[in-house]
């Protein structure tokens, strides 16, 4: 799965409905094309065995759609629902959708759930694994810190959270609004198995998941460095591509951008 | 009622390898015979009630039923938006598990006291609301619910010796329990002051009312279909419950009066908010708030009173 064609959908489905958070999306493009073109083991997303993806920064939902439509689980006429009236695909990603795992979009959630998908893979006897994203200004919420203390004390193998750092918020640089850093050794401090990557190399972060332990040991964190609105120049490191919606002009530059 | 509850809980665990049990570091004297037996399926997950509830959640989309075990602020309040987000949006088996609804952790403050727990849990679609009377009622409504796919509140108290007179444990998902006639007065009570409710009662035959008690262990699903039937036929009704006026039991009963145009008078008992920041033992709190059976069977008598002079008024 190439990282731009994901960005692709992004960008048309944002277009057409217009709406934003694409910069958010535009981030783990990367991350969600390695996920879902070779690293989750899912051949058919109603396997109760399949591994589990938690996108717990739920307003990035756009990207999933993307890889779930690229994966071939969600129609062109699905997709082309995003944003409108009576949709299953919100900006923020619900269970109800087929290829979903479950729903998010309040910050601070998807770790516990994943936490919990891990030990019940555990209980199970079961070898599949849990993978969360999150975003960096997540861990703002406590109640992240209570998932990881939680995975690190029953040693949570299974569970492997992606935290996508590119340093924006909101309303802000996330070292302006609440500084996280350093962001790995707090991690680690909680007793994590901590790896820094590339969040923008797929073959990056699938190989270093390819060498993590997901049956013994603590859990797993890839700290990947990103940048906000990753591919097009306009949108990367600019907070207002947090909610803007491109204009005709901006989307036919941001089209040329990413290859479309 | 909490130690019967975990004893019913294991006897259920027996049969039912779903079944899992995760404190919030609660429970001491509670907990144990169930993490001796499972030791594998029993969690303490420390002090941290929404991760236990997202852990639960988790748990469950996997196949288990996990019951989620604090006292029962800090299982509803803290982790609210977990739960709704979680096993109510998710439509999973998470059981909710607060212990000491009400004032029953009376001298421990206000912190502890569960005052609105019913009325936050009862507004959330697909959640079981359940507040046992007694501990015969909590194992029933325990076993009542055990095949549920859904998410359910357990409400329990602390009583682990009284039980209500005439009740024998009876439960059934969307019902109440009526015990009497009662053209007079029902006295509709929910969770561990229906004790209080019983004894009014009780004082109000003696007086010659014609009284009866509603025991209404199940909230939501709400038992409309018999709390019609029982205010239908009364002229007063006294809705008892530790908790605030507002959303509870009170508040449920008026609906259902203001929507079936029952011409039933309806005086709502239930925790004020003119105590600010006192403490003491249950029954001191009871009285306080006027929840102890002398303050219910006052409450009736003047409402009988009420109603009757307003008959003559318009006669």
């Amino acid at each position: 799965m190439r990282a731009n064609d994901v960005r692709r959908i992004v960008l048309e489905q944002s277009k057409r409905a217009g709406v934003g958070h694409i910069g958010s999306a535009l981030s783990v493009a990367d991350i969600v094309a390695a996920l879902y073109g070779g690293i989750l083991q899912i051949d058919d997303p109603d396997d109760p065995d399949r591994d589990r993806f938690v996108l717990s920064k739920g307003h990035a939902s756009l990207a999933l759609y993307a890889a779930l439509h690229l994966r071939g689980w969600l129609s062109e006429d699905e997709l082309s629902t995003y944003n409108a009236d009576g949709t299953l695909l919100g900006t923020h990603p619900e269970a109800v959708l087929r290829g979903v795992d479950f729903s998010t979009g309040s910050l601070g959630h998807g770790l516990s759930l994943g936490a919990g998908s891990a030990l019940a893979a555990r209980l199970q006897s079961s070898t599949r694994r849990v993978f969360c994203l999150l975003s960096d200004a997540e861990c703002n919420e406590g109640s992240v810190w209570e998932a990881v203390m939680f995975a690190a004390h029953h040693d949570l193998s299974a569970l492997v959270a992606i935290v996508d750092l590119n340093g924006q918020q909101a309303l802000g640089y996330s070292r302006d609004v609440l500084d996280l850093s350093p962001l790995e050794a707090r991690w680690r401090a909680f007793g994590w198995d901590v790896h820094e990557v590339d969040g923008h190399s797929p073959e990056e972060i699938s190989r270093v998941v390819a060498g993590l332990d997901t049956r013994a040991g603590p859990p797993h964190v890839l700290i990947s460095s990103t940048t906000f609105g990753k591919s097009v120049s306009y949108m990367e490191g600019r907070i207002e591509w947090h909610y803007w919606p491109m204009n005709d002009e901006q989307y036919a530059t941001a089209i040329d951008e990413v290859g479309g | 009622m909490r130690a019967t509850f975990i004893r019913t809980l294991v006897e259920l665990a027996d049969d039912d390898p779903r079944i899992m049990l995760l404190t919030g570091d609660l429970g001491f004297t509670v907990v144990e015979s169930f993490a001796e037996r499972f030791p594998d399926r029993f969690f303490n997950v420390g002090v941290a009630e929404q991760n236990m509830v997202g852990v639960a959640t988790g748990l469950a989309e996997a196949g288990f039923v996990p019951f989620v075990y604090s006292i029962a602020t800090f299982a509803t309040l803290r982790p609210y938006e977990f739960i709704r987000n979680g096993p109510v949006l998710h439509r999973l088996p998470v059981r909710i598990v607060g212990v000491g609804g009400g004032l029953d952790y009376g001298s421990n403050g206000v912190t502890h006291h569960a005052l609105e727990d019913i009325a936050v849990m009862r507004v959330q679609p697909g959640l079981t609301v359940v507040a046992p009377a007694d501990f015969e009622q909590a194992r029933s409504a325990l076993r009542a619910t055990n095949a549920l796919t859904g998410p359910v509140y357990f409400r329990l108290g602390k009583n682990e010796s009284n039980t209500i007179a005439g009740l024998d444990g009876r439960f059934s998902l969307g019902r109440a329990e009526q015990i009497g006639s009662g053209a007079d007065v029902a006295i509709v009570a929910t969770g561990s002051i229906t004790l209080e409710a019983a004894r009014a009662v009780a004082a109000l035959v003696d007086r010659g009312v014609d009284a009866s008690l509603v025991v209404v262990a199940c909230l939501s699903p709400a038992p409309i279909d018999d709390l019609v039937a029982a205010l239908g036929s009364a002229r007063v009704a006294i809705t008892v419950e530790a908790h605030y006026a507002s959303g509870g039991l009170g508040s449920l009963v008026c609906e259902i009066v203001a929507e079936h145009s029952l011409g039933c008078h309806i005086v709502r008992r239930a925790v004020g908010d003119g105590h600010h920041g006192i403490s003491g033992s249950e029954r001191y709190l009871n009285g306080l708030h006027g929840l102890s059976s002398e303050s219910v069977v006052a409450t009736a008598l003047e409402a009988l009173d009420r109603v009757a002079t307003a008959r003559q008024e318009r006669a």
